[in-house]
């Protein structure tokens, strides 16, 4: 799929991203005055998403990203350094709330998530079938990636009590463990999937009360770059989730290295990367999970983004 | 550059002889030197001197003599795996707190600014505020950061207001005075520049454009106001006064810009910690952090950093 992606100097010049809602088939009715002219699409801007916002790269660089059979479908925002930095700040700013709101709550707000992409599902499948996937097959992942959401929302007021636990000591003390969000967590979405797969990264690690910076898939950006506007539309507070599209070699170390990053998430399978992740991580001490084949919906997924806090309680005398 | 000059001035100027500003003018410089791309080793030079031209500050009513100490120390020694770094220029406190910072920073060079004057309202009787500075000065100020009455300078009782700041200049003896003119207070530019020529003319060695109590704080068009009119009282007067933007500026980025437009206003001879502050608290760490991002080439994180 490599070769879908060429980078571009100047805008390309995008084709109809062709969607359930608005099938080719409907372009005549679509003319207005004058009754000569045909009338011109308007093609979505796909910008990141940073802090609530819809930014475009401050780096002014694009890549261009085309279809199946290699139309040009979007210039995609090619994300710098600057970006990411940028997106950290965001994240950090909105740890505090998010780490310290409600498990109802979070739950509440994935469901709201969940809703929301419900409602979107044609544009999504739209998107999927443009990138190649037939019409039942990106059925299938809108509705494994809605299915998704709604598993970790059940699961944001139970993972406490699955993961925690009263520790049996030889001391008088109570002693117990609990679990806290790790922090800010930079993930690199699987190349595959790119909307099940996106999901399936942010979900865990939202739902455990931690902020996140993705980069969507190099090869397939659209759905995930299009999934912001799902988030926004959520209740989910701006710099809980921010979006990012680019090459991988470009960031990957930066996602790796940055300080005010507490865990890294890797999603593929290119060793080089993975040294470059392990090693630029090891500066803080970072969290690093490397995940060859996008994660199943698992409790654990939530496990992995979370520290164990031990307390010793002294009792009796 | 000399000093010359004892003041010899008993009369405010009237708004009707100082210059009128150009607002729209003053914004678009303003973007124009905002837009300046400092990089690489220029950077590192001026984000050294944007440390050593802090004040750093504490002014809340929570404030403790062990708070005090914790900022007096922190000044001292910003972070401990940078080489050569400068030591912030002052801390900035209450005149309550001035004797425990004398203690704290002993014979480091690092000078002690106290907030005077009924700060930071202003609202006192002149005597009350003279006392307040005897007594900062007395505890071992090395410089006192004075507020301006803004209800009376609004009134249009420029005289009082001058009066009150030459005798504020008076009671710091060989203490450094510093006039707070609260800009955010005043409203237009025009306001500005007539404050700031009011307080040179009344002998400040600085002026400083606010509390930081009041929003909007400091903000680069009202810099570039005072600073102009420092250059114009300079060519009158043959008397350098320093610049001390204070409030709301937290970001090293920011900071630099405040630098360009110093540099392109008033030029090298204001470009040292004698001629130049920035109040701030959170300013020190962000340059701090920039430094080491120069250094590392990692993006830094506030949580290795000291709380200040």
């Amino acid at each position: 799929m490599d070769k879908n992606i060429k980078t571009e100097e100047r805008f390309a010049q995008p084709a109809n991203v062709e969607t359930a809602s608005a099938p080719k088939t409907a372009k005549s009715k679509l003319r207005t005055s004058p009754a000569s002219a045909p009338r011109l699409g308007v093609e979505k801007t796909y910008k990141l998403y940073i802090n609530g916002k819809f930014p475009r790269t401050e780096s002014g660089r694009y890549f261009a990203v085309t279809d199946a059979k290699g139309r040009i479908v979007a210039n995609m925002c090619r994300a710098s350094r600057k970006d990411f930095r940028e997106a950290v700040v965001a994240a950090r700013a909105a740890f505090s709330g998010w780490s310290s709101a409600s498990a109802y709550l979070r739950g509440q707000i994935l469901y709201r998530v969940a809703e929301m992409l419900e409602g979107r599902s044609e544009q999504f499948v739209g998107e999927l079938t443009t990138m190649g996937l037939s019409k039942r097959a990106a059925a299938q992942e809108v509705t494994a990636a809605i299915d998704c959401i709604v598993y970790y929302a059940g699961w944001t007021d139970k993972y406490q009590q699955i993961f925690s636990s009263v520790n049996p000591v030889a001391s008088s003390h109570f002693n117990f463990s609990i679990l806290e969000p790790t922090g800010v967590v930079s993930t690199i979405a699987p190349q595959e999937k790119c909307l099940l797969g996106f999901v399936s990264e942010i979900a865990p690690i939202i739902a455990g009360g931690n902020t996140a910076v993705a980069l969507a898939s190099e090869e397939n950006p659209l759905c995930a770059v299009s999934f912001a506007e799902v988030l926004h539309s959520s209740d989910v507070p701006p710099g809980v989730v921010n979006i990012l599209s680019g090459f991988r070699d470009e960031l990957t170390e930066q996602f790796a290295s940055h300080m005010d990053v507490n865990a890294v998430i890797y999603n593929g399978e290119d060793m080089n990367a993975i040294k470059l992740v392990q090693e630029q991580a090891a500066n803080n001490i970072k969290r690093v999970i490397i995940r060859k084949k996008p994660a199943a919906p698992d409790p654990y997924q939530i496990m992995d983004v979370q520290e164990t806090k031990t307390t010793w309680h002294p009792i009796g005398g | 550059m000399t000093q010359t000059a004892p003041r010899t001035e008993t009369i405010a100027p009237a708004p009707d002889h100082v210059v009128s500003v150009d607002q729209v003018g003053i914004e678009e410089r303003v973007a124009r030197l905002g837009s300046r791309s400092i990089k690489k080793s220029s950077k590192v030079q001026a984000l050294k001197l944007i440390l050593s031209q802090i004040d750093l500050t504490t002014l809340e009513g929570q404030d403790t003599p062990g708070k005090v100490r914790q900022l007096c120390h922190k000044a001292m020694s910003l972070h401990d795996t940078l080489p050569d770094i400068p030591h912030v220029a002052a801390v900035c406190v209450y005149p309550m707190m001035v004797a425990e910072a004398k203690k704290a920073l002993g014979d480091s060079g690092i000078h002690i600014a106290s907030v005077a004057t009924a700060f930071p309202s202003g609202m006192a009787t002149t005597q009350a505020k003279l006392d307040e500075i005897k007594l900062a000065v007395a505890e071992g100020a090395d410089e006192i950061d004075m507020v301006i009455s803004r209800g009376k300078f609004l009134q249009g009782e420029y005289q009082a207001v001058f009066d009150e700041i030459v005798l504020c200049k008076e009671a710091c003896g060989d203490a450094h005075l510093k006039v707070i003119l609260e800009t955010g207070e005043l409203g237009t530019l025009d306001r500005v520049r007539h404050a700031s020529d009011l307080a040179m003319h009344a002998g400040a060695d600085f002026i400083k454009t606010s509390t930081g109590k009041i929003q909007p704080a400091a903000t680069l068009p009202v810099t570039l106001v005072m600073l102009q009119a420092i250059r114009d009282y300079y060519y009158e007067t043959g008397r350098m006064v320093g610049m001390k933007p204070a409030g709301g500026i937290s970001k090293a980025k920011l900071a630099i810009q405040y630098l360009v437009t110093l540099r392109e206003t008033l030029g090298e001879a204001w470009m040292t910690p004698e001629w130049f502050r920035f109040g701030a608290s959170s300013l020190a760490n962000d340059v701090l952090m920039q430094l080491q991002k120069q250094q590392t080439g990692v993006y830094q994180s506030g949580d290795y950093f000291s709380k200040d």
